[in-house]
């Protein structure tokens, strides 16, 4: 209840799920969107180029680096399962994608009043994690589908690329067949084309944004008293336990998903 | 909700923490992961060369003791042998001396025994001479009668 005293529930949660507007450029900006999404990106991809210049080639690592060898490898391993051949670009893409997402996903670990109360002198608005809000969710899976086609191209060369638009997923031998076929394939390549990213983006922000909302339908109770204070604390804690296992799950499947697509735009179909 | 702008600049963050990541951050990361796990895999050949080498040599040591075995086992019965050998012949060297000394021993007794006879057969001629003087006294002359008496020595 950090704002005002007079706010109906659903004006509180209005209020939690409003992002802070800029203007740049003439366009609308969510600024914490934006601030917390680069701001957490800074840090530890910070923490982690540091971490790369002071590597150890050979003998016993240290523990920052030890750990990010272990991130490291764990992806590495998943995308060396899928994928045989250069997988550097691959792992990369995955590895930042993961990095990235956790920890803006963790920000939900903050409870969600602690954040309106210390953004409050600043900022009449502050939505924190900056992956409940659809446009860092679409920005990288958009990025990924982007990177997916390029890839495809480099793999097949554009002539490859744009046979495939049009002669899969259903093949043909003959002419005839084939011109018969191609409003059809281009239908289902552009589905394809709409469905990946849009997919990738809609999970990992449906998630995030329903956690937040149950965060503040707990954090409503504490409206009811000394009871639903105690209450809306445990449930609270729970809700956020649960999230130890969602939070690095979204991240995963998001990391997941971009080696698979990248790894399929290397095979013709 | 407003897409846009947001979503723009949400990309290009991603772009560069991508490019950061790719350029700067794994390939230090990757060669020092690929390095360790070149080196536990030469590490884990070295204990693999270095067992096989173990059962080698054990085998080495296992012939060896063997062999010094059997040459120990050599030797006693040679040793065994050589003691048999030396106690048989002090045997029968001490059974010759013996037999010698027995010989030597019995030939002393006979020659002692002959000498004895001799001079009793001396004894008793000059005892018969010496008895027959006193009976013939004068009668008879010794050196008349010697041809008589060496008989008689003979005779005894």
């Amino acid at each position: 209840m950090a704002s005002s005293e007079t706010q109906t529930p659903t004006e509180y949660i209005q209020h939690h799920l409003t992002n802070l507007t800029g203007n740049v450029g003439g366009s609308q900006v969510n600024v914490d969107t934006v601030l917390m999404g680069w701001v957490l990106g800074a840090i530890v991809f910070g923490i982690l180029f540091l971490i790369s210049r002071g590597v150890k080639q050979d003998g016993v690592p240290g523990k920052a680096q030890a750990f990010f060898e272990l991130l490291y490898e764990f992806v590495d391993t998943q995308v060396k399962d899928m994928f045989h051949g250069n997988r550097r670009w691959i792992v990369a893409v995955a590895f930042t994608v993961f990095v990235w997402i956790l920890v803006m996903n963790s920000i939900k670990f903050i409870p969600v009043d602690l954040v309106a109360v210390i953004a409050h002198p600043f900022a009449a608005y502050w939505k924190p994690v900056p992956t409940a809000d659809l446009n860092t969710t679409l920005a990288i899976s958009l990025s990924v589908i982007l990177l997916m086609m390029v890839e495809s191209v480099k793999a097949k060369g554009i002539g490859g690329y744009i046979n495939e638009l049009f002669n899969a997923p259903f093949h043909a031998h003959n002419i005839f067949a084939k011109i018969v076929l191609l409003p059809f394939n281009f239908a289902f390549q552009l589905i394809e084309l709409i469905s990946k990213p849009l997919s990738l983006a809609l999970r990992l922000f449906g998630n995030m944004y329903a956690g937040e909302v149950i965060f503040l339908l707990i954090s409503l109770l504490a409206a009811a008293g000394i009871g639903g204070v105690i209450g809306g604390a445990l449930l609270h804690a729970g809700w956020a336990v649960f999230h130890i296992l969602v939070v690095p799950l979204q991240a995963f499947i998001f990391m997941m998903l971009t080696a698979v697509y990248l790894a399929m735009a290397h095979e013709a179909h | 909700m407003n897409l846009g702008m947001t979503l723009l600049l949400q990309g290009i963050g991603f772009a560069i923490f991508l490019t950061v990541v790719y350029l700067y951050v794994l390939p230090p990361l990757a060669n020092a992961v690929e390095g360790r796990r070149r080196q536990i895999a030469d590490g884990l050949a070295e204990a693999e060369k270095g067992k096989a080498s173990l059962v080698t040599a054990q085998k080495e040591v296992d012939k060896l003791m063997a062999e010094a075995k059997a040459r120990a086992a050599d030797i006693v019965a040679q040793a065994e042998k050589q003691r048999n050998a030396t106690i048989e012949a002090s045997k029968s060297e001490a059974k010759t001396a013996g037999d010698r000394e027995k010989a030597s021993a019995q030939a002393e007794i006979a020659q002692l025994s002959v000498k004895a006879k001799e001079e009793l057969r001396d004894r008793v001629a000059d005892l018969a001479v010496a008895g027959a003087q006193r009976i013939l006294k004068r009668e008879i002359n010794p050196q008349v009668h010697s041809d008589l008496l060496s008989q008689l020595k003979a005779e005894l």
